[in-house]
């Protein structure tokens, strides 16, 4: 790591200021209404206002429309292969703690292909924001149904409808040990999206956000019974979560009171689908992350390493006759 | 850039060393009779020991029950020859199954030990001295023909009257044929011996079994004292103490009561040597390399170099990442590599082809990264505890697209703990995937070399955190190498997002064609640029003559010690043992051409010649002569063998006779 000054330092704060021009890189190809658009400023956003340092910033995705997001920040991104986000995430984090990562996955990457890594990234509880954009359609290869497609989905695989019950993310997130951040967004309703992101990216440990978010290619009207009827949203607040504004309280009057330290509870939230539950469900700020448990506390210098070698080659050597059991 | 580094240490470990053949003499030079000396006549074995009649070499086989303790005392042989002074290698027997039924001729585990004056560099032919706990284990190693014709077997006799008419009749069916076979057998009563010093005799056959085999081979008992103490020094003193008097217990029976004995002469080596198996050897080169982090997930024949490094690598500042699956470890390896120093992930076969596809992302990404594969038997779960050499194309061509990839394979203990250094520096100097093809037979199997002195070299330099220059490219390649500055998170300028999908010099994603032909030939470019700096291999024996066997990995020893061998009866025949698979080092043509024929031995399948339907058109070859042949237009010929076991050098030096008749 590169060493600065303490005058430098001090001159690198009074300069930390950014615009949403220094994390902006191209015009997203997204299609017009796409949710992940909602995504984007939201987290834009974010960067601005928590002045995330570009270079220090690590945006790792899959493969799906959802994992462009990358190629549209202008901070380090990973655009890997498909379902092993997470993996890729958690080598970062590990080989780099100092690093922000976020993770953009989608509901085929995350919990179709991918869905192995998604339990154990629960588990390991690495100090990552990961955002399920969650558009319950494959887009990118061009309208199959996902496990999160509503049963009944018709789909270029499914012509007839999809025969399964949905998969519902939160419920299996909150259901997985070690689970320590879980909440839920939706796309057409960006202040409260905003303050999700916000919220995840203060938690500590694994933040797991489900976005809800329209596909205006492949799934054009299957939202639309919530867009339409705001009673069918629920919003969670509480002292402990989200503070919705008295703008937001006019349009949404379906609110609950819900302390995101109760984990069964919000176990019987998660499992609402046809009121749609946004906000924060689980938050537990004291599960430990796994890149602390196994960092080290020793730099890997050639001295420590020489020393460590010799150590470990004293268990095997056989000495010439009479020479003295130490090396330099 | 300096080009030259990625091989220096492979060539200061090329040192090339003698093998010592001793071919038949062994049975020739003993004088034994069959029989125990007689009971109750200890006062005149110990006033007139044994003379004990001097030998070049030998191979001592100890088996059992699984959980009998037979590998342990192998390794303590092995150990404790090697502390004398004589040359080893120690090749274990594992049955496939943790607990095979007892007493069962699939059963048999433990540990084979050629011991020699000098330096013994592979498993060698049939065994010579063979310890079995029942007769059913020694029946498996009857009949997988790993017994030299007459050879002397110390057998545990409590079967005989066992309490289990089945079992007494199994035992003295079995001791009759194997005497009858021609096989010198004697009955020894270990338990009962036991059973006179300790209260849980069977728990402790193993140490008095050890006790038995220092005696006969002139060991001192105090080197095996050492090793116990070494082994159990971590438990009860109690533990200990048991140990030793069963060591002693067996060694004093021994003296009284056999009737032959014998000294391999050793000379101890001037320079210290460490005595460590293949997959130690390969985590203590991730150790010494810097490499900061291995992400592994279980699988047999790998995974007990992660368990060691599991138990070291934080002494130094590592770790060791199980992930949840193959593909995770990989992808992880990736990540970790990505945004810090070059990272190591270790597999065997089916774990290898589940990371392929991340595999090929590291590719196009040009992210470094060392894939070790220690080989085990396929397709599929196929042989897992056996050695194969069968994944060398899958390493070289594997993934998907064109995805060129460093392949490298050790062909000695000691190359496995250099070729990890060597690897890491190619992986960071390439920005590339380095491929290490060990296999089963290297993993398990010991044999000491040179003490490594660590050199700052090794290391990694710290990760590049400097700001990238105004205008700097994430893909700036070089038009001539192909080779390109990484980028790594945390340097300020550099920002940039890397993608599996096509790209331009700025990893902005490119469909064009031009500039996906262009990427394709950079990234080709960077192996001819490794060639480059590659060094032709040697070749032992004459540089021209009729016969040149080509061959890669872990038979290397064994080759060499045939060649040698033949070279002795005046043959005209030498070897060239390829440690880089891909690129093929520079020169491999020139030195072909020195010979009338050249073939390679492989432990991978070819098509035989003699099968009915295989002719010219259809005959499958052996992976490095599909190599050669399609690279340098040379009619190489193969032979190969896929036993699961190290391809033995009697076995090798029948091969080449056949093919100089012909």
């Amino acid at each position: 790591m590169n060493m600065i000054s303490a005058t430098e330092c001090l001159l690198q704060m009074c300069d930390e200021h950014f615009e949403l021009e220094d994390y902006q890189s191209g015009v997203p190809r997204w299609c017009t209404g796409c949710g992940d658009n909602a995504i984007l400023a939201a987290v834009q956003r974010l960067c601005r206002d928590e002045g995330l340092r570009p270079e220090k910033t690590v945006f790792v995705s899959g493969i799906g429309c959802s994992s462009r997001f990358p190629h549209y920040m202008k901070t380090y991104g990973f655009h890997g292969i498909h379902g092993r986000a997470l993996p890729v995430a958690e080598g970062v984090k590990m080989a780099r703690p100092d690093l922000t990562v976020f993770v953009n996955t989608g509901d085929g990457d995350c919990c179709s292909i991918g869905a192995a890594h998604w339990i154990h990234a629960i588990r390991y509880n690495m100090n990552i924001t990961v955002f399920l954009h969650d558009n319950q359609i494959y887009g990118l290869t061009k309208k199959q149904a996902s496990p999160t497609s509503p049963i009944g989905t018709k789909s270029n695989t499914t012509p007839r409808g999809s025969y399964l019950e949905a998969l519902n993310p939160l419920t299996v997130t909150l259901g997985v040990q070690n689970v320590s951040f879980v909440a839920q967004a939706a796309d057409w309703i960006p202040e409260v999206l905003f303050d999700i992101v916000k919220a995840a990216y203060h938690h500590k440990g694994l933040s797991f956000v489900r976005i809800i978010q329209r596909c205006p290619e492949w799934l054009p009207k299957s939202l639309d019974p919530w867009l339409h009827d705001p009673q069918k949203v629920q919003l969670l607040n509480h002292e402990n979560g989200l503070q919705l504004s008295a703008g937001l309280s006019r349009v949404y009057k379906n609110q609950l009171q819900h302390d995101p330290s109760n984990i069964h509870r919000a176990r019987e939230i998660a499992s609402s689908t046809d009121i749609i539950p946004v906000g924060i469900l689980y938050r537990n700020p004291d599960v430990p992350c796994y890149e602390d448990l196994r960092a080290s506390d020793k730099l890997r210098t050639p001295d420590l390493t020489r020393a460590g070698l010799n150590a470990e080659l004293d268990k095997y050597t056989v000495w010439p006759q009479g020479a003295e059991q130490k090396v330099a | 850039m300096n080009l030259g580094l990625a091989t220096q240490t492979l060539n200061t470990t090329h040192e090339q060393r003698t093998t010592n053949c001793g071919y038949g003499k062994n049975m020739n030079e003993m004088t034994m009779q069959k029989s125990l000396k007689k009971p109750g006549n200890k006062t005149q074995a110990s006033a007139g020991r044994t003379a004990a009649v001097k030998l070049t070499e030998h191979i001592v086989e100890i088996i059992s029950d699984s959980g009998e303790g037979a590998q342990k005392c192998g390794q303590s042989l092995g150990a404790i020859a090697a502390q004398m002074g004589n040359g080893i290698w120690t090749t274990e027997i594992i049955p496939a199954e943790i607990r095979p039924p007892a007493r069962s001729v699939a059963g048999a585990s433990g540990n084979r030990i050629r011991i020699g004056s000098g330096t013994i560099t592979n498993g060698g032919d049939e065994t010579d001295l063979v310890v079995a706990f029942n007769e059913q284990v020694l029946l498996g190693r009857v009949r997988a023909k790993e017994l030299k014709p007459g050879c002397i077997i110390l057998l545990e006799s409590m079967w005989r009257s066992h309490a289990e008419p089945k079992i007494a009749a199994s035992y003295i069916e079995t001791y009759d044929r194997v005497v009858a076979a021609g096989y010198k057998v004697y009955e020894i009563p270990m338990e009962q011996e036991c059973r006179t010093l300790v209260a849980d005799a069977k728990r402790g056959k193993n140490m008095f079994a050890l006790g038995m085999l220092c005696h006969l081979y002139s060991l001192e008992l105090k080197l095996a004292v050492d090793q116990i103490v070494l082994a159990f020094g971590k438990k009860d003193q109690s533990v200990v103490d048991a140990n030793i008097k069963l060591l002693e217990g067996g060694h004093k029976w021994a003296e009284a009561n056999l009737d032959f004995c014998y000294s391999i002469p050793a000379t101890r080596a001037t320079e210290p040597q460490i005595v460590v198996n293949g997959n130690t050897a390969l985590a203590l080169g991730v150790l010494a390399s810097g490499m900061e982090i291995c992400a592994m997930y279980p699988i047999t024949p790998a995974t007990s170099a992660s368990h060691y490094l599991s138990e070291v690598f934080e002494n130094v500042g590592g770790m060791v990442h199980q992930a949840e699956d193959e593909i995770a470890a990989c992808a992880f390896a990736i990540g970790a590599s990505y945004a810090s120093k070059c990272t190591v992930t270790i597999t065997s076969g089916p774990g290898y082809s589940l990371k392929q596809e991340a595999i090929g992302l590291a590719v196009m990404g040009e992210i470094p990264l060392v894939v070790v594969n220690v080989q085990r038997g396929g397709p599929s779960t196929g042989q897992p505890t056996k050695m194969e050499q069968g994944d060398l194309m899958t390493a070289i061509f594997g993934s998907h697209g064109d995805a060129p990839k460093v392949v490298m394979a050790p062909g000695t203990i000691e190359e496995c703990f250099y070729s990890i250094i060597t690897a890491r520096k190619i992986a960071e100097t390439f920005n590339m995937v380095v491929v290490v093809l060990t296999d089963a037979g290297l993993a398990t199997s010991q044999q000491p070399f040179p003490r490594p002195k660590f050199s700052d070299t090794w290391m990694a330099p710290p990760v590049d955190q400097s700001p990238v220059p105004e205008g700097a490219k994430p893909y700036d390649w070089d038009e001539t190498t192909g080779l390109a500055r990484r980028f790594i998170p945390g340097q300020p300028g550099g920002m940039h997002t890397l993608t599996g999908l096509a790209h331009d010099r700025d990893s902005h994603v490119a469909y064009d064609a031009e500039i996906n032909e262009q990427t394709l030939r950079f990234r080709s470019l960077k192996l001819a640029a490794l060639q480059k700096t590659l060094k032709a291999p040697p070749v032992f024996g004459d540089p021209k003559g009729d016969l040149l066997v080509v061959g890669w990995g872990s038979t290397k020893g064994a080759i060499e010690e045939a060649v040698e061998a033949m070279r002795a009866e005046g043959h005209k025949v030498s070897s060239m043992h390829l440690q880089f698979l891909q690129p093929l080092p520079p020169g491999i043509k020139e030195i072909m051409q020195g010979f009338k024929n050249v073939m390679t031995i492989e432990s991978n399948w070819s098509d035989r010649p003699e099968d009915k339907i295989i002719d010219e058109s259809n005959r499958r070859y052996s992976s490095v002569a599909i190599l050669l042949r399609s690279r340098y237009l040379v009619d190489v010929d193969c032979w190969s063998e896929v036993r699961g076991e190290p391809i033995k050098p009697g076995t090798i030096r029948r091969v080449m006779m056949q093919k100089l008749k012909k």
